[in-house]
C-alpha cells in the first residue's frame, strides 16, 4: 500500500507524535517564509496559478503569482493546492464528545428556557479528540454553539489548535443562538407515547405562537434594560443580549422553515438586529426576500433528504446556487453528528457539482463563513494583512478523491496534523505489516 | 293532504299458538300478533329484482311474500305505500355495535422503557395479549339505543358485530338494529371469526412491529395445528382451543391499506384460509394486485376531506399523493365493481356514521353503479357471513327488515320513511310519508272575522303565504303537528300564529292573531304545486387525476417494460480482469448485458450516446433500510421468526432518490434492536413494482444479528430485556444455536410429527444448514470475535459483519474465519463503541484481504455510496478501481450474488449507471440508472416530472380552494410524513433514538 500522507515536516516544533495526547499545540512562530508553486485560491473567488503566498510574524504579508521575496525560506508546495483555513461555523465541537448514551460527556445543551447569559466558550474542551481530526480535513476555526431552551446562549469562534479554551478562543461571544419554535403542523406519524398525552398539532402551532411573542417581549424588554444608566437589580439575562442592541452581536437563528425565516426577518426589522438563519433548508423560496433584508444564511446541511417527497431530489443540492442567484451572503456548514463535520469541505464539492462554480463553493466555507461570523477583517481568504490561517491540499479540497491536506498553519504556526484515527490507522499498519 | 295510513281493524283469532318467553312482564301483558300488507309499493326484493306496485306481506317478525299477486291476509293491517318504494334494510358485517370499543394501548413498544415481556391477561389463555380469539361478542353484546338509531337511520336494519380489539379478535355476532332485549335481536351467534393487523389495548411489548404482527399471526396458525393433538405441555390453553373452533366459521381480517390487504391474503394463502378483507380506502391504486388475492371485500367510504390549502407555505408541506388520494378515494368502490371484485360496504371508520349517506353518493357519482351499491349493502354481505337464508332480501321467509321510502333508494332527495326491523317499525323521518308539498286553502276565524289565504307548502319546513303579496312564512311540519306564523302585510312586524295537527289532507287548529286575540283556523289541500324539474340527475365527475405507480408524483403513470440498449462510446468501469475501458459499447439485450467492446451494432437496441460519460454497474447497498414499512421488532431478544419481505414498501419516495444516486440493489435489513433480529430480504430498485417484484429473485436469504450497545438498551435507564452486557449477548447466541439445534434434532426424532413447528428456530436452523447467513451489527473487537468463536461452536459462519468499525482490529481473524465487512466510510464518535472507529478501517480490512463493502444505513448517504466509497481513496489511498468496487463487486460478493451483479460482463444483469463524471467524484451525477435493462431513473426525465407535479398540484390546489369556497370543510394542512428508517429505528416511532 502506497504511503499517502506525506507529512513534510518543515519545523522542528512539530515533532513526530505517539499518542493523542503528544499532538502538542504549536507555538508561536514569527518566522518570515513562502509558499511557492502552488495553485492559490484566494476564497474572495479569485485562483492565483503557479502562485506564492508570503507569510510574516504569522500574517499574510503578500500573494503574487510566481515571483517570491529574495532571502526568505522558501516552502516548495509545487503542485498543490493552498486555501484559507475551513471554518466549521455552527457545532458543538468541544461541547459534546461521546454523545449518546454517556450524559457526562455533554456540555452543550442546557435546562431552561431563555439561556442568552449562557457562554459556549466557557465549557469549550480544547482536548476534544475531534479537533484533530477536524484539521487534517482543513477545518482551522470553529463555531462553537450552546443548543438548550429557545435563547440558547452566546457562540464563540475558537482556533483549532490551543492549549485552552482562553487560547483557543479567536472571538468571544459574536452570537447570541436561538432556537425559532416549530411552526408546522406536522401529522402524527404513530401512535406516540400516551403516558403523556401530547397537545394536538394545532395547539402545539399555538403554543409555538405564544412563545414567539414571549420572545419578543423578552427583547423589548432587554431594549429597555439596556438603555438604563443603572439598574436596581441585576439581570444576568437581560445584559447578556446587549450586544444585540448595539451591533457588537449578531442573531443566529436555527430556522429552517419558511415561516420561521419570516418570523426572524420580522425580528430584524422590529429590533434592528443583525440576523443570520442557521439551518435555512428552505431558504431557496425566501431568497429574494432575505436578500432584501441583508439576512445571511448557514446552510447546515447540503447531504440530507429533500424536504418533502415532491421537492426536486437534489434540491438540498442546489439550494446554495439558488442563494448566490439571488444574492444573498451564505456560509456551508456540515451538522452531520455521526462524521462530526469532518466533510465540511465536501458539503461545498455538492454545491459546485449543482450549480456553483468551485470558488463559489470553496467561499461558502471561507470568506462568507468569516463574514458571517464576524471575524473577515483577520481570517477567510489569503489577503495581505490577515492571519495566516492556511491550508494546503495535493489536490481539489472539494472533492473526496483528492482531498488530501498535507499541511496547515493557524495564525502562521504550522500545526500538527496528526490525530488519533491516524495513530490507529499506523498500529494496525505496524500490526498487520501493511506499507 | 292525502290519507296516508289506513288502518283496518281486522279482529280475528289466528293466533293460536302463544309466544312464550322466560322474561317476566312487570304490568299487563302485551303481546301482539299481527301482520301487515304493504300494498302499492315498488318493491325492490334484491338488487336484481324490482316490482311494480306491489305488495309485501310480514308476519310474526318476518316476510311472508313480497310480488304483484300477493294476497292480503284478512287479518292484516294495511299500509297504502303508493309512491313508496320498499327495499330491504342494509347490512354491515364490520361494526362493533353494542360493544365496548377498546381502550388505545397507553404506548407503542419504547425502546427505552423497560418492555412487558409477557401477557397480562389473566386466566388459561394465549402467551400473547394480543391474541384474543376466545372472545365470543355474544357473550358481551348489549342492545345499545343510541348507536342503533343513526344507523337505523341509514337504513341499516342488520350488522355483524364484533370486538375490535387484538390481533386475533374472536367470534362475531349477527344482530338486528331492533329496540329490544338481546335474546330477541341475535341473528346468528359465532358467525364470523375476526382478526387484524393491529395489537389493539395489548400492553405486552411483543409484537412492536408489523412483521412480528404477522409473524404472531402466522406462528399462531402452527400453534393451533400442533395444539389439536392436545399437548400436555401446553395444558389447557382457551385461546388456542377457541382458535381451533373459530377456523370454520368465514374469516374477516382488518387489513386497512392496499398493501396489508396483499400481505394478510398471504398469510392466509400459507395457511389455507380465504380471508374477506376489511379495506383501507386506498386499494384504487393497485386494482390488479387487490384483484388476484381473490378475496372479498368490505370497504369503508371514509373519504378524506379537502384540504385547506390557503397557505401556500403550509399546502407545500402536503404531499401530492395525499391530494390525489383527496381526490380519487372516491373512485375506489367503483375501481372494485369495474375489476369484478366482490365487495360490501360498511359505516366503519367514518368519523361521523351520518357521513355514509354523502360518501356513498360520492362514490355513485364516481361511477358505481346503484345495484352494486345495494348489492354491497344487502345481499354481499349477507352471503359472506351465511345469513343470506335470514336477512338481505325481500323473500319470504326472512326476517321483515326492510324500509320504506320516498324514492329509488341511492337518488339525493329520497327520503326514508321508515325503517322495520323484525317486523316492528322504527320512525326514520315520519313526515316524509306525505308529501306535503301543494297549494292549500287556508282560513282563519277570530271574533266572526273569516280571512283567506292560500298556503304554498315547498317542504316540511317552507311555506309562503299568498294573499295579495307574497308573505314569507315561518311553517314546521313534522308528519302530524303544523305550526305557522306570517305576517299578512308585506313586511308586518306583527304575526299571526297558528299551530294545529294534521288529518290526512285536512289540518285544523287554534292560534293567536297580530292582536294576540285567540283564532281557529282551518286548512285543506287544493292542488299540486308545479313542480320544478327534476335537476339532480348524477352527473358522474370522472375524477381528472391519474393512477401513478408507485402513488407519487414521481411515478409512471404505466410501469416501463423492457428494451434493447446499447451505450455507445462510454469509458466503462468493469470491475473485471478487463478494468477500465476507454470509448467502449456495451450492448443490453433481454434485461441483461449481451456484448462489451468498440464498434457494437445496435440493430434494433436503442441508443444512449456516453460519450464523455462513465458506465459503470450499479451500486448495491450491503446495509440498507429504505422501502419498509417497520425495521425492528425489539421487544425480544430473539426474533428471527420477523421477516423483512412482509412488509416491503415498494412506494418509499427513498427508493427514487436513491436511483438518482446510482443504487440498483440494496439489502433491507432488520434494525439492531436485538441480538437477532429478522429475515432481510434484497431488493433491486425497480421503482414502480410491487413487494413482490422488488425482491431480488434467487438470491441467498440472510438475517440480521446485532452486538454491543443497541443490544443492550445503552439509552434505557431501566432495561429489563436480557442482555444487559456483551457478555450477555454472546450468551443469547449460544442459547440460540443450542435451542436450534435441540430443535433440528428433535425434527429428524421418532416424535417429529408432534413437534410444535417454532418459526423462530426454523430461521436459526436454516442458518445452521447453511441455508440461510447472517449479517451482524457489529463494532467493537471484543464482540466480533466472541461472535465468530460461538458460530464456530456451532459451524455457523458470520458471513457479513456490518459497520464493523474495528474491523480493522481482527481484519485477520475475520480473514480466518471467512467473513465479509460492510462498513461505513468515516463515520465515528456518536457512541461510546465506536470511539476508536476510523477511516482507514476500510482500507486496512481491504489489505488484509477481508471482502470490504462501503454501506449505507441511512437514506440518504446512500444515494452518494460512490464518493463513501472514493474516501478510501482519501484516507488509505485505495486505488480507484478497488474502491468502487466497494460499492459494487463486493457487496455482491458478500450477497452471493456476483454471479448477477456486481460488474459489467456479458450474461450479468444489466444493472447499470451512466456517470457525467468519474465516479469516484463528488462532482459526478448519475444520469440515468438501468435495472434489468429498464431506465428506472432519468435524469431527463426528472425534469419532466418536477413540471408535471408543480401542474398537478396546482390543479389540486384550485380545486380544492374550490371546495372550500362552496362550503364543503376543509381540514387543515399537515405536512405529510417522510418515513426515514435507520437500525434503531423503532416501528411507528417518531425520533430516532438508536441510529446506528
Amino acid at each position: 500500500m502506497k504511503k499517502i500522507i506525506a507529512l513534510i515536516i518543515l519545523f522542528a516544533c512539530v515533532v513526530s507524535t505517539k499518542a493523542q495526547e503528544t499532538i502538542y499545540p504549536s507555538k508561536e512562530n514569527k518566522e518570515h517564509f513562502v509558499i511557492s508553486n502552488a495553485t492559490i485560491h484566494v476564497g474572495n473567488g479569485q485562483v492565483i496559478e503557479n502562485g506564492s503566498v508570503e507569510i510574516n510574524n504569522g500574517k499574510i504579508v503578500k500573494v503574487s503569482s510566481g515571483s517570491t521575496t529574495p532571502g526568505v525560506r522558501v516552502m516548495d508546495a509545487l503542485g498543490k493546492h493552498i486555501y484559507p483555513g475551513l471554518i466549521l461555523p455552527v457545532s458543538h465541537l468541544g461541547l459534546k464528545e461521546i454523545g449518546n448514551g454517556v450524559r457526562g460527556s455533554n456540555d452543550f445543551l442546557e435546562l431552561g428556557d431563555l439561556n442568552p447569559n449562557v457562554r459556549s466558550v466557557v465549557a469549550y474542551n480544547s482536548d476534544s479528540k475531534f479537533i484533530n481530526v477536524l484539521k487534517a480535513n482543513g477545518i482551522l476555526l470553529a463555531g462553537v454553539s450552546p443548543e438548550g431552551g429557545t435563547i440558547t446562549g452566546s457562540s464563540s469562534v475558537v482556533q483549532l489548535d490551543a492549549w485552552n479554551w482562553e487560547d483557543a478562543a479567536y472571538k468571544m461571544d459574536n452570537a447570541i443562538h436561538l432556537n425559532m419554535p416549530n411552526l408546522v403542523i406536522r401529522q402524527v406519524r404513530s401512535r406516540a407515547s400516551t403516558a403523556t398525552p401530547q397537545p394536538s398539532p394545532a395547539d402545539q402551532l399555538k403554543e409555538a405562537l405564544r412563545k414567539v411573542d414571549e420572545i419578543k417581549g423578552f427583547f423589548k424588554e432587554a431594549k429597555v434594560y439596556n438603555l438604563e444608566a443603572a439598574h436596581k437589580e441585576t439581570n444576568l439575562k437581560l445584559e447578556a443580549v446587549k450586544g444585540l442592541f448595539n451591533g457588537t452581536q449578531k442573531l443566529f437563528v436555527h430556522a429552517d422553515q419558511v415561516k420561521q425565516m419570516l418570523v426572524a426577518v420580522d425580528f430584524a426589522k422590529d429590533f434592528g438586529f443583525n440576523v443570520v438563519i442557521v439551518g435555512g433548508n428552505e431558504s431557496y423560496l425566501v431568497a429574494d426576500l432575505l436578500k432584501q433584508n441583508n439576512i445571511a444564511v448557514i446552510l447546515n446541511q447540503e447531504h440530507r433528504l429533500p424536504e418533502t417527497e415532491d421537492e426536486d431530489v437534489d434540491q438540498p443540492f442546489k439550494t446554495p446556487a439558488a442563494l448566490q442567484k439571488a444574492g444573498v451572503l451564505f456560509a456551508l456548514n456540515d451538522d452531520d453528528e455521526t462524521t462530526r463535520y469532518r466533510n465540511l469541505s465536501f458539503n461545498a464539492g455538492t454545491a459546485a457539482a449543482y450549480g456553483l462554480t468551485k470558488e463559489q463553493a470553496l467561499q461558502a466555507i471561507t470568506l462568507n463563513s468569516a463574514k458571517i461570523l464576524g471575524i473577515d477583517k483577520t481570517t477567510g481568504s489569503l489577503e495581505v494583512g490577515k492571519d495566516a490561517n492556511i491550508v494546503i491540499s495535493t489536490g481539489d479540497i472539494l472533492d473526496m478523491k483528492s482531498s488530501i491536506v498535507t499541511n496547515a498553519f493557524i495564525q502562521g504556526r504550522p500545526v500538527s496534523l496528526d490525530n488519533k484515527q491516524k495513530q490507529l490507522y499506523e498500529r494496525y499498519k505496524y500490526k498487520y505489516g501493511i506499507k | 293532504m292525502k290519507k296516508l295510513v289506513f288502518f283496518v281493524l281486522a279482529l280475528s283469532a289466528t293466533c293460536i299458538t302463544r309466544a312464550q318467553q322466560t322474561f317476566p312482564v312487570n304490568g299487563v301483558a302485551d303481546q301482539r300478533k299481527v301482520a301487515y300488507a304493504f300494498t302499492n309499493a315498488t318493491i325492490v326484493k334484491d338488487g336484481q329484482t324490482t316490482l311494480q306496485n306491489a305488495t309485501l306481506v310480514i308476519r310474526d317478525g318476518k316476510i311472508v311474500a313480497a310480488g304483484s299477486s300477493v294476497a292480503i291476509p284478512k287479518d292484516a293491517v294495511v299500509v297504502d305505500c303508493k309512491n313508496k318504494y320498499i327495499f330491504p334494510s342494509f347490512i354491515d358485517i364490520y361494526s362493533d355495535y353494542g360493544l365496548t370499543p377498546p381502550q388505545r394501548a397507553p404506548a407503542s413498544f419504547d425502546f427505552r422503557a423497560p418492555a412487558q415481556l409477557s401477557s397480562n391477561q389473566k386466566g388459561a389463555y394465549n402467551w400473547n395479549e394480543a391474541m384474543k380469539p376466545e372472545v365470543n361478542a355474544a357473550n358481551i353484546f348489549a342492545t345499545d339505543e343510541k348507536t342503533a338509531k343513526p344507523l337505523r337511520d341509514l337504513g341499516f336494519g342488520t350488522v355483524l358485530t364484533h370486538q375490535k380489539d387484538g390481533l386475533a379478535r374472536g367470534t362475531g355476532v349477527v344482530v338486528t338494529l331492533a329496540n329490544k332485549k338481546e335474546n330477541l335481536i341475535i341473528v346468528k351467534d359465532k358467525a364470523s371469526a375476526h382478526y387484524s393487523m393491529n395489537k389493539g389495548s395489548s400492553t405486552q411489548s411483543y409484537p412492536s412491529s408489523l412483521m412480528g404482527v404477522i409473524a404472531l399471526l402466522r406462528q399462531t396458525y402452527l400453534d393451533g395445528q400442533w395444539y389439536k393433538n392436545k399437548p400436555a405441555s401446553e395444558g389447557l390453553n382457551l385461546s388456542l382451543q377457541a382458535w381451533n373452533e373459530n377456523q370454520k366459521l368465514p374469516q374477516i381480517i382488518d387489513a386497512s391499506d392496499k398493501w396489508n390487504d396483499i400481505r394478510a391474503d398471504r398469510i392466509g394463502d400459507e395457511f389455507g384460509v380465504q380471508y374477506i378483507i376489511k379495506a383501507g380506502g386506498n386499494e384504487y391504486q393497485r386494482i390488479k394486485e387487490i384483484a388476484a388475492t381473490k378475496a372479498a371485500f368490505i370497504l369503508p367510504l371514509n373519504f378524506p376531506m379537502a384540504i385547506d390549502v390557503d397557505d401556500p407555505n403550509d399546502a407545500r408541506l402536503v404531499s401530492l399523493a395525499e391530494m390525489k388520494n383527496w381526490e380519487l378515494a372516491p373512485t375506489n368502490p367503483a375501481a372494485f365493481e369495474t375489476n369484478g371484485i366482490p365487495f360490501c360496504l360498511t359505516t366503519a371508520e367514518l368519523p361521523n356514521v351520518r357521513d355514509f349517506s354523502a360518501n356513498l353518493r360520492k362514490a355513485l357519482d364516481n361511477g358505481l353503479s346503484e345495484a352494486k351499491a345495494l348489492d354491497a349493502l344487502t345481499k354481499t354481505p349477507a352471503t359472506l357471513v351465511g345469513v343470506y337464508d335470514k336477512v338481505g332480501s325481500l323473500d319470504g321467509g326472512k326476517l321483515a327488515n326492510f324500509i320504506i321510502t320516498t324514492g329509488p333508494i341511492f337518488n339525493p332527495k329520497t327520503q326514508i320513511v321508515e325503517n322495520w326491523i323484525q317486523g316492528e317499525s322504527y320512525n326514520v323521518k315520519e313526515e316524509a310519508w306525505g308529501d306535503v308539498k301543494g297549494i292549500y286553502n287556508l282560513s282563519i276565524n277570530g271574533n266572526g272575522n273569516t280571512s283567506n289565504y292560500s298556503l304554498d307548502v315547498k317542504s316540511s319546513t317552507q311555506a309562503t303565504v299568498i294573499s295579495k303579496d307574497s308573505l314569507p312564512a315561518r311553517f314546521s311540519f313534522n308528519g302530524k303537528i303544523v305550526s305557522l306564523s306570517f305576517s299578512p302585510i308585506k313586511r308586518g312586524r306583527s304575526n299571526i300564529r297558528l299551530s294545529g295537527v294534521a288529518n290526512g289532507d285536512t289540518w285544523n287548529g287554534n292560534g293567536e292573531d297580530t292582536s294576540g286575540n285567540r283564532v281557529l283556523w282551518f286548512a285543506s289541500y287544493s292542488k299540486p304545486t308545479i313542480a320544478a324539474p327534476d335537476t339532480t340527475k348524477r352527473q358522474t365527475q370522472l375524477a381528472a387525476g391519474k393512477v401513478l405507480f408507485p402513488f407519487t408524483g414521481y411515478g409512471w403513470d404505466s410501469l416501463p417494460g423492457q428494451q434493447d440498449l446499447l451505450i455507445r462510446n462510454a469509458t466503462v468501469w468493469t470491475n473485471e480482469k478487463e478494468g477500465r475501458l476507454e470509448n467502449t459499447d456495451v450492448l443490453v439485450k433481454n434485461g441483461k448485458i449481451s456484448q462489451v467492446g468498440k464498434g457494437i451494432n445496435a440493430g434494433p437496441a436503442k441508443v444512449i450516446d456516453g460519450t464523455g460519460k462513465y458506465l459503470t454497474p450499479g451500486v448495491i447497498d450491503e446495509h440498507s433500510h429504505i422501502a419498509v414499512v417497520s425495521i425492528n421488532e425489539g421487544a425480544q431478544s430473539v426474533t428471527s421468526e420477523v421477516r423483512i419481505a412482509d412488509n416491503l414498501d415498494p412506494e418509499d419516495i427513498n427508493i427514487y432518490r436513491q436511483l438518482s444516486g446510482g443504487v440498483t440493489t440494496s439489502h433491507i435489513l432488520h434494525g439492531s434492536a436485538n441480538t437477532i433480529g429478522g429475515q432481510t430480504q434484497l431488493i433491486k430498485l425497480r421503482w414502480g413494482v410491487d413487494d413482490e417484484g422488488l425482491k431480488f429473485k434467487g438470491a441467498d436469504p440472510f438475517i440480521k444479528f446485532a452486538l454491543g450497545e443497541n443490544v443492550k438498551r445503552t439509552t434505557s435507564s431501566s432495561n429489563n430485556r436480557f442482555p444487559d452486557t456483551r457478555m450477555g449477548v454472546e450468551e443469547v447466541l449460544n442459547d440460540a444455536f443450542a435451542r436450534a439445534t435441540d430443535y433440528q434434532k428433535s425434527l429428524k426424532g421418532a416424535d417429529a410429527k408432534n413437534i410444535r413447528r417454532d418459526l423462530e428456530l426454523d430461521a436459526l436452523v436454516e442458518i445452521m444448514n447453511k441455508k440461510r447467513f447472517i449479517t451482524c451489527h457489529s463494532y467493537v473487537q471484543s464482540e466480533i470475535t466472541a461472535a465468530m468463536r460461538v458460530g464456530e461452536k456451532y459451524g455457523v459462519r458470520f458471513n457479513t459483519f456490518t459497520h464493523i468499525l474495528e474491523g480493522y482490529k481482527v481484519a485477520d481473524k475475520m480473514k480466518a474465519h471467512g467473513a465479509n465487512a460492510s462498513t461505513f466510510s468515516d463515520w465515528w464518535g456518536y457512541k461510546t463503541e465506536v470511539q476508536d472507529a476510523i477511516a482507514y478501517n476500510a482500507a486496512i480490512m481491504n489489505a488484509v484481504g477481508v471482502n470490504t463493502c462501503i454501506n449505507s444505513d441511512d437514506p440518504e448517504m446512500a444515494r452518494r455510496l460512490n464518493q463513501e466509497a472514493a474516501k478510501s481513496v482519501k484516507y488509505g489511498g485505495m486505488s480507484e478501481e478497488e474502491a468502487f468496487k466497494m460499492v459494487t463487486l463486493n457487496p455482491a460478493k458478500a450477497l452471493h450474488v456476483e454471479d448477477k451483479v456486481g460488474s459489467i460482463k456479458t450474461g450479468k444483469d444489466a444493472d447499470l449507471v451512466l456517470w457525467s463524471a468519474n465516479p469516484l467524484s463528488i462532482y459526478a451525477v448519475a444520469e440515468k440508472t438501468i435495472v434489468d435493462g429498464i431506465v428506472y431513473f432519468d435524469r431527463e426525465r426528472d425534469l419532466q416530472l418536477r413540471k408535471n407535479i408543480t401542474a398537478e398540484r396546482n390543479r389540486l390546489v384550485q380545486k380544492m380552494l374550490g371546495e372550500k369556497r362552496s362550503g364543503m370543510p376543509t381540514r387543515p394542512a399537515e405536512a405529510s410524513s417522510q418515513k426515514v428508517l435507520q437500525c434503531g429505528d423503532h416501528a411507528e416511532e417518531d425520533d430516532d433514538l438508536e441510529t446506528k
